[in-house]
């Protein structure tokens, strides 16, 4: 059982529980956007929040004409910050939603949408693809359809078993997960140490360093559709997370929902994992940070969960990228960050299981 | 008005489960379901539920066939409360309670004030209005049935399906849930309530069916059903039942099994 935060205060605050949650909901929704601008600001080149917003409205309404030479502010904000935190938004917004969506259908607050092996089979297609010495496209291509193909086999093979279909999907997942973390093992063990290996391993930390802007528009599309998606089914996520029976008894079809379910997840986690490597933990962390302040309904859940979310990843992605000289991979920060994180928040929520 | 022609079931090849029950609910009435633990009365429910489609026979409600209409129109028409809930997330009352208007929303709806005020409505019914806003996982085993029951009510149903709705109940829960669902069965809706209680069945039933071993062993009036051979039979053990002085039944007792209730010998009557 998950109790939230304001759940268990509720005798000692001076608003009532709805209007605490609703009040937080709010503000969580309102961050991602100025904190983006406020970031984009930071880094070896500061500018003032009001350049940003300049050469975004420039960007938008007006850009420079090809072949003309715009001032290096124009060139730091659009070039190389915006992608990148771009990116960062996205890929946050899409693991912690798609993780609050494979905990509601999972009945379960202990998974993420890695569960069914995603993220190792993209990591396979990645390290396959930078063995072969391939091109950037060619890995993030290599590694969005070996995450696809790794979920394939997970639900293929899942159906072969008679009982607890929940179960053994998510059983069957962590087998397909770790084959292929196994896989990967392999082509690591075979790379040349000098040249491919560096790059496998640096990609398997995970990043958002090389991210042009020509990686945003795939990301965009598949996230942007996964995040419409998710949020139609914010109700229905509720009715799902009471069990399969009780779905069934409300008229609807679990087996549908949860098969589009962890259609649009994987392809929203392979997208993130394509462009940004392995980073672990949002889908877990944010879920439950979101869930202690605005609720367990995912009419309110979903919406807070993409913006906490996003904005996890910027500050996270900024802090990596600004606090020393050289990069700390996003993956490692986001475990040394969301791992404490989500230990003070189960502190506080003295959640029960059974 | 819900009919069940010949319904078979079984989990597994050659262990049937429900073998050839038939049975009819008018509108308007409250039946129990009597039967033994095992003898196939949660499968009965979720068959007339809709929720679990038998391997022989029909389900028809008002002519329709149960298992063939949209599921959210079936939803809109049988409702099943499931005896045992294990909530994970710690959903409001008044949330699980709106639950139950999911059949009425379009695809990609939520509910809005009517259900809200529906649900507010199904809450007051089962008594939970102080408890609205709590988690449903805070509250005690006996609230959360009647917070079940009132997700039922606010589906708006035909038939409900209760299973086992009183099982964790202290008796004054289960007054107020079993007279509720006689105000409500009188109005509109009609109710089949599995219970282990013949007691209840005495006091609330219009209609009692008595199962055994995945059949019907008896099915009509309380007082032609709730007699010491049929229960006898159905439960394996010898059962008194007490009339008053009218020759109306008012208690079912299950006899001791070394012999007469040993406190008869102690009472003198003077």
């Amino acid at each position: 059982m998950i109790r939230t935060l304001s759940q268990r205060v509720a005798v000692r605050l001076p608003f009532s529980v709805q209007q605490r949650q609703l009040l937080l909901y709010w503000l969580v929704l309102l961050i991602p956007l100025p904190l983006a601008v406020y970031t984009i600001g930071l880094g070896r080149y500061p500018i003032a929040p009001g350049e940003v917003i300049d050469a975004l409205v420039r960007f938008v309404v007006d850009p420079p004409e090809a072949g003309a030479q715009p001032d290096l502010v124009y060139n730091v904000v659009t070039r190389i910050r915006l992608p990148r935190i771009t990116a960062a938004l996205l890929i946050g917004a899409n693991l912690a939603v798609t993780g609050v969506a494979f905990q509601g259908i999972f009945r379960n607050p202990l998974v993420d949408s890695n569960i069914l092996g995603v993220t190792s089979g993209a990591g396979f297609g990645a390290a396959l693809a930078l063995l072969l010495s391939a091109g950037a496209g060619i890995v993030q291509l290599s590694a969005f359809g070996f995450g696809l193909l790794a979920v394939l086999l997970a639900y293929s093979i899942s159906r072969l078993y008679y009982s607890a279909p929940l179960l053994v999907l998510t059983l069957v997942g962590i087998l397909i997960g770790s084959f292929f973390g196994s896989l990967t093992s392999v082509l690591k063990y075979i790379a040349d140490p000098l040249d491919s290996l560096p790059a496998i391993t640096y990609w398997l930390l995970g990043g958002l360093t090389d991210v042009t802007l020509a990686d945003v528009p795939l990301l965009a599309i598949i996230s942007l559709a996964g995040m419409v998606f998710m949020w139609a089914m914010r109700w229905r996520l509720n009715v799902l997370s009471l069990g399969d029976h009780e779905a069934l008894a409300l008229g609807l079809n679990p087996a549908r929902l949860k098969l589009l379910i962890i259609l649009f997840s994987t392809l929203m986690t392979s997208v993130a994992v394509s462009v940004g490597g392995v980073i672990g933990w949002v889908g877990l962390v944010i879920p439950h940070a979101a869930r202690t302040l605005v609720g367990p309904d995912h009419q309110r859940l979903i919406p807070a969960t993409m913006a906490m979310g996003a904005s996890f990843l910027l500050v996270i992605d900024t802090l990596s990228r600004t606090l020393w000289a050289t990069e700390v991979p996003l993956g490692v920060f986001t475990g040394l960050v969301g791992v404490p994180l989500l230990l003070v928040i189960l502190r506080i929520n003295k959640t029960g299981w059974k | 008005m819900l009919e069940a022609r010949n319904i078979h079931y079984a989990y597994v090849a050659d262990q049937p489960v429900l073998q050839g029950v038939s049975l009819t609910v008018p509108g308007k009435t409250v039946v129990y379901l009597l039967g033994h633990n095992g003898c196939g009365k949660t499968t009965l429910l979720e068959i007339l539920g809709g929720v679990r489609a038998p391997q022989r026979g029909e389900v028809r409600l008002d002519g329709q066939n149960v298992h063939h209409l949209p599921s959210h129109q079936r939803a809109q028409r049988v409702g099943l409360v499931p005896q045992l809930h294990i909530p994970v997330f710690a959903y409001t009352v008044r949330e699980l309670v709106l639950m139950g208007r999911t059949p009425y929303l379009k695809l990609l709806g939520t509910p809005g004030r009517a259900d809200y005020e529906i649900a507010d409505e199904a809450i007051e019914q089962v008594g939970l209005s102080h408890l609205r806003h709590r988690a449903y996982t805070d509250l005690s085993g006996g609230e959360r049935q009647l917070a079940m029951i009132a997700r039922g009510l606010a589906q708006q149903t035909d038939v409900l399906l209760l299973d086992e709705p009183t099982a964790h109940l202290d008796p004054r829960n289960q007054r107020l849930v079993l007279e509720t669902v006689v105000a409500l069965a009188e109005q509109s809706v009609s109710f089949v309530i599995s219970s282990h209680n013949p007691n209840s069945a005495l006091l609330y039933a219009q209609q009692v069916i008595v199962m055994k071993g995945g059949r019907v062993v008896a099915d009509g009036s309380p007082a032609s059903v709730l007699t010491e051979d049929t229960l006898s039979h159905a439960y394996d053990m010898p059962v008194e039942v007490i009339y008053n002085a009218d020759r109306v039944a008012r208690a079912v007792m299950p006899r001791r099994t070394n012999g007469a209730n040993s406190h008869e010998h102690h009472v003198r009557v003077f």
